[in-house]
């Protein structure tokens, strides 16, 4: 297999990449990990006239706190994520989702920003993501802003960035108290349901992903939270078109969504 | 374009297309035909090399991306004509039968048993989850990898 | 004397793979060696209208363009003719390398594009330009033949290969079940799997107009046979100027026996270019184009009567054989298949019915036991659930069933009632090891309290028996096979005493290297390292019918201990010679031949090298110590062997954890058990994945939906806990290594063990039976509805 023909241009900043996406418009993609890009341009799936890789980007790589947030650079790999004491001690959730994506190699490829930039419906970061109700920022030609989760993501592959514009962080509050648990599709492992669960101080917050189109913050199980699971967790889908497929329907899917959220309410502490 | 890599502790300078896998590149431009391809879209785990440190998928990077980088493959990982611990366990558990998957388990498991040294079945069956094998049954790569693990205390 | 029979020793051909130096065909560049791509149908069934290549053609570096009408004529046969009931025969349409006026499944060639490099090629493909008419199109075998349905070859009516049936007459068995005090049925679908060996096929082509000769490396199991195949019935190509190399492959399963069209379109087409020609297929291409393994449709019943004891079985299949007729395609769901219906129980009355179709679908062919592991499945679920139903205990119904010991030598064979004859076997035995291995009386009382705390969990049996060592030629023959089945060896003393043993039989995964050398180095008597094994080039190799149907060692290695039986007998002659004593007071053993009761001898290199400088030397003989033999079976093999599974499920999520997993097998006798214990593991993964986890899947339309590593669950390191194996040993009496073959027993038993233990989990919330693979989905689904 090989893709059709490209440009591949390198960026070694942010500042850099965000000029040449400027310059090379819709024509142009960006290649962080790659473990997503680069298999559907092998398949002929996706034929970008020029690749730009913003891997090597070191500004993008770091993981860093304030006093209420953690920063995870848009470039840090789901390994790093997975991995970071700041992140397992501060944001459990995310530590939790960042392991359970695709395998140990593509844990070391895949990074954070591309994985949300991506949108894949069944995607694992998403779900904390809306839990924690980070915010992802980004810049862009016409300057930098910082996204909600909750306004982030829109659709299936579909986000709330421009096409000029690229994530270069994410923010996530802190939360000690959180879980992320999944079923995974037994051939991709992607979420047919993931469920992130956080405790705060109004009670608790809840995330899905897999179940429909994109993933969603699960508001009527938070507002139906009342120390009992499982009655909360009847309400994972209201509201939601849940989707079908070879491998769950959506009556199935509709039912693990309830009993992923019931577990993920029961492991919090 | 042009590429430098070091490869099996060897500089190289070459000519690479944007479209040419680092797994192409190493099987075509450096004949390193032990990275194996099965299915080219970083399911299967055959063409698992070690970049920088870290286990990767080959075929799912751009040669270009890995310009500067190390790399060791299964060809590099004997040192001074004495295999790794994980090759010699292998052999000695009959971790492979049809030796396609094998580079590739084998340079997954150096970065499993690098993370950590003294894995359970169980971290050690979900370290493999990015390796496909048809001929094993997966039993005697783990023990291979649980017999590597106590030879390298 | 073993030094090495019954040895686990580590495999010499480890040495090449754990450093990356095995050469497997993608791993060979030819200089000028160009890359093809297929253009292949986008659609399950459809007209082609018209192919405009003239983009293509002039995109750089494309070096030729081919459609059906330039390779219209030729097409890839197949192997086996099986007649309908009534006499007539087979259907079998012409199987074109490039689909001619028609594309009958997705993923079928349409073109091919050559070019400098594998971008250019890839690219051009892209520009052919084919006008499709799309068609409706069937994709299950059962949809087939009913009327009305679409037909996938115009002139065949109702989609039907052949039908066919055998074993007792169908009245008798219609009465016998009548009569039966129970009746157990199913209605199920063995569904189709992709065979998945992790390399994909590869061909390099290499026609060399200098001497007009053709090379082929392939990734085969067998390249003699597709050098007769490609010669005699495709391109119509003279043998003696063909060589078909497979050095290293990267597994088979039954996926690399066939004669694929792609195979013999690079062969073809090196020649009309006068260049090496490389084909890689992509994971892509192989899901659509590997033929692909099972696909029945049955309805399947067993009577019983009210003490436990079988009356009887019936079975009606419909057998998906897809678009065309793959190599061996014809033979599984028949003679692989219906000849296994008897078990290894003592059912007195079977009728087995098949209807064989063609789809709009991707050829299936044998994959990993082929046939058997669908009886099987068929056999040992109908006596699990016949056990739920009766409230029988399940092995204890097997036990009652049993056809007793018999070894085959002092007892006779057991003629069962769908034509074979069983060599040995001991069925009890195994089942017994097994229950101890798994401590069933224990296991219940865990059962009972676990289901108090609300756990699932089950224990399923499967006893299975297979037919391999495949096959005796004069029989397969006169079944419909159009080949035979022996196998060749062709042993090569050197002068000093080495030994280089050339075998038509082919290693992909089961290390004949290692296992081989030990055998031959005991019957001569010398070291193992003086033994090499050579397989896998028709111009080292003077025939071979290849390695598939676990049949290497039971045929392969008995045609190698003809030739060294021919070796000793000759060596006596020149030992007698040496020694100055009469031929018959020698005896040969420990390397060297000596004069019965004394301390006369002659060591095994002595010899040889007589027999190269035979200055001194018996009247008459040929020097040389060099012979080739051909060994043809008398009979199948028959290993057989009890698997036992032990699973969970999530009541919540209808999840299945496949907990532990007992086979207690017998092989006949074994030469390493470290490979053979490596066989049975791999297999019994392979089951498993059939019943939990693999499923080709094609949509209304005929698109597949699995097509990919992200849609086509392959079983991975953490689906499964350690294997618990052991053996039993029965010697196969009819060969003389006494072997019977490891390669499919743990493909065969396992899947009906995990099925049956699934359904013991849970039959007792009502649960009826659930089609394989047993997706959580469908375990949820049976326990709430």
């Amino acid at each position: 297999m090989i893709p059709a023909k490209f440009e591949y241009i390198k960026a070694s900043s942010v500042s850099e990449a965000l000029d040449l996406l400027a310059k090379h418009g819709d024509d142009a993609q960006l290649l962080a990990g790659g473990h997503s890009l680069v298999p559907a341009m092998k398949l002929r799936l996706n034929q970008p006239g020029a690749v730009i890789d913003i891997g090597k980007i070191e500004e993008l790589k770091n993981i860093s706190e304030d006093d209420n947030h953690l920063v995870i650079g848009a470039g840090c790999t789901h390994e790093q994520v997975a991995t970071s004491s700041l992140v397992k001690e501060n944001a459990k959730a995310l530590a939790q989702a960042a392991s359970s994506i695709g395998d140990l190699q593509v844990r070391n490829m895949g990074t954070i920003g591309g994985s949300l930039a991506h949108a894949d419906p069944a995607a694992d970061y998403p779900a904390v993501i809306l839990a924690t109700g980070a915010k992802i920022v980004v810049e862009g030609s016409s300057g930098k802003r910082a996204i909600d989760a909750a306004d982030f993501f829109q659709g299936i592959f579909t986000t709330a960035l421009e096409g000029n514009e690229m994530i270069t962080e994410v923010h996530v509050p802190k939360a000690e108290n959180g879980v992320y648990l999944k079923f995974s599709q037994p051939a991709s492992r992607f979420a047919v349901v993931g469920c992130a669960a956080i405790k705060n101080a109004n009670g608790v917050s809840v995330g899905l992903t897999g179940v429909t189109d994109t993933a969603y913050r699960a508001s009527a199980v938070e507002e139906a939270y009342n120390g009992d699971s499982k009655a909360a967790s009847e309400h994972a889908v209201d509201g939601v078109e849940v989707m079908g497929d070879h491998f769950a329907s959506a009556e199935y899917r509709s039912h693990l969504a309830k009993v992923f959220t019931e577990r993920a309410l029961n492991a919090l502490t | 374009m042009q590429i430098k890599v070091k490869v099996n502790g060897k500089e190289h300078i070459s000519d690479v297309t944007p479209m040419q896998s680092l797994a192409a590149y190493l099987r075509e431009e450096l004949q390193l035909t032990g990275t194996h391809i099965g299915c080219d879209t970083s399911s299967c785990g055959s063409c698992t090399i070690i970049v920088n440190g870290k286990a990767v998928k080959s075929c799912t990077l751009l040669a270009a991306q890995v310009d500067g980088d190390e790399i060791t493959t299964i060809e590099g990982l004997a040192q001074n004509g004495e295999m790794h611990p994980l090759q010699s366990a292998f052999k000695e558990n009959h971790g492979l039968q049809c030796g396609f998957c094998t580079p590739g388990m084998i340079m997954t498991a150096v970065n499993l048993l690098e993370d950590n040294p003294k894995p359970s079945e169980e971290e050690i069956r979900h370290g493999l989850e990015g390796n496909f094998c048809r001929c094993t049954g997966y039993h005697n790569i783990v023990k291979s990898i649980q017999h590597a693990a106590d030879s390298m205390k | 004397m073993s030094n090495y029979i019954g040895k686990s020793v580590k495999r010499r051909e480890d040495d090449r793979f754990i450093t990356g130096k095995g050469t497997y065909t993608d791993d060979i560049s030819l200089p000028g060696m160009t890359h093809l791509a297929f253009v292949r149908s986008p659609y399950a069934h459809a007209k082609i209208k018209s192919i405009n290549t003239k983009a293509a053609t002039s995109h750089p570096g494309v070096v030729a363009v081919f459609t059906g009408e330039d390779c219209g004529n030729f097409g890839v046969p197949c192997g086996w003719q099986v007649n309908f009931k009534n006499g007539d025969t087979m259907k079998e349409p012409p199987h074109p390398l490039l689909a001619v006026g028609k594309a009958r499944h997705v993923g079928e060639n349409v073109a091919a594009v050559i070019a400098e490099t594998l971008q250019d090629a890839r690219d051009a493909a892209e520009l052919v330009e084919v006008d499709y008419e799309e068609l409706p199109a069937v994709t299950d075998a059962n949809a087939a033949i009913q009327a009305g349905a679409p037909l996938v070859h115009d002139d065949i009516p109702n989609n039907t290969v052949f039908d066919f049936e055998i074993g007792n007459p169908k009245p008798d068995v219609d009465a016998a079940i009548d009569s039966s005090s129970h009746v157990t049925k199913l209605n199920f679908r063995n569904q189709r799997l992709a065979p998945n060996a992790i390399e994909p096929r590869s061909y390099i082509a290499d026609y060399d107009v200098t001497v007009d000769k053709y090379t082929l490396y392939t990734s085969t199991q067998n390249p003699h046979l597709i050098r007769l195949l490609m010669c005699a019935f495709v391109l119509g190509l003279p043998e003696h100027k063909v060589r078909v190399i497979s050095k290293d492959v990267g597994g088979g399963f039954g996926s690399k026996i066939y004669h694929y069209t792609e195979e013999a379109l690079v062969t073809w087409a090196s020649k009309e270019i006068g260049r090496p020609i490389k084909w890689t297929s992509d994971r892509s291409e192989a899901f659509l184009t590997d033929a692909h393994g099972r696909d029945y449709v049955t309805t399947a019943e067993m009577g019983f009567d009210k003490d436990g004891k079988i009356t009887a079985l019936r079975v009606h299949s419909e057998a998906n054989l897809g678009a065309y007729l793959s190599t061996f395609s014809t033979a599984c769901p028949t003679y692989l298949h219906g000849t296994l219906a008897q078990g290894c129980y003592t059912t007195p009355l079977i009728n087995i019915d098949i209807t064989a179709t063609f789809t709009n679908t991707n050829p299936v062919d044998a994959y990993r036991g082929a046939g058997r592991p669908e009886m099987t499945y068929l056999i040992e679920h109908l006596m699990d659930t016949a056990a739920l139903e009766m409230k029988k205990d399940a092995a204890e119904l097997r036990k009652i069933n049993f056809i007793p010991a018999f070894d085959g030598v002092n007892e006779p064979g057991y003629q069962t009632q769908v034509a074979l004859q069983y060599d040995s076997g001991n069925y009890q035995a195994t089942l017994d090891r097994a229950l101890e291995m798994v401590d069933y009386d224990q296991f219940r009382k865990d059962q009972e309290a676990s289901r108090k705390n609300g756990k699932l969990l089950g224990i399923g049996f499967s006893t299975y028996i297979e037919a391999c060592g495949i096959a005796p030629s004069a029989v397969v023959g006169s079944l419909g096979a159009r080949a035979g089945l022996y196998e060749s060896a062709h042993v090569r003393v050197q002068p000093t005493g080495k030994v280089s043993v050339f075998t038509g039989s082919h290693s992909h995964g089961q290390g004949h290297e290692t296992s081989y050398a030990q055998f031959v180095a005991d019957k001569l008597g010398i070291p193992m390292e003086d033994v090499d094994i050579i397989h896998g080039d028709t111009n080292e190799v003077a025939f071979g019918m290849g390695t598939y149907g676990s049949r290497s060692l039971a045929v392969g290695g008995s045609a190698i201990i003809k030739s060294l039986d021919k070796i000793i007998e000759k060596g006596a002659k020149i030992a007698a010679h040496k020694l100055e004593a009469a031929e018959e007071d020698l005896e040969y053993g420990e390397g060297k031949w000596a004069v019965k009761g004394t301390d006369k001898s002659i060591a095994f290199g002595d010899v040889s090298l007589t027999a190269y400088v035979p200055h001194d030397y018996p009247e008459g003989l040929e020097p040389g110590l060099d012979f080739s033999s051909f060994y043809d079976p008398t009979n199948f093999t028959y290993p057989f062997g009890a698997h036992i599974a032990v699973v969970e499920v999530d009541k919540d999520t209808g999840k299945v954890d496949l907990k532990r997993f007992i086979a207690c097998d017998d092989v006949g006798n074994v030469i390493n058990p470290m490979i053979v214990d490596g066989q049975i593991h791999g297999g019994v993964a392979q089951g498993v994945g059939q019943a939990l986890l693999e499923g080709v899947a094609y949509d209304e339309n005929g698109q597949m939906i699995s097509g990919s590593y992200m849609d086509y669950a392959m079983p991975r390191a953490d689906d499964f806990p350690f294997f618990e194996t052991d053996r039993k040993v029965t010697p196969c009496p009819h060969n003389p290594l006494g072997v019977k073959g490891a390669g499919e027993a743990g493909t065969i038993g396992s899947t009906p063990a995990v099925a049956n233990a699934v359904m013991d989990a849970i039959s007792h919330l009502g649960v009826k039976d659930i089609q394989m693979p047993l997706t959580p989905e469908r375990v949820w689904r049976a326990m709430n509805t």
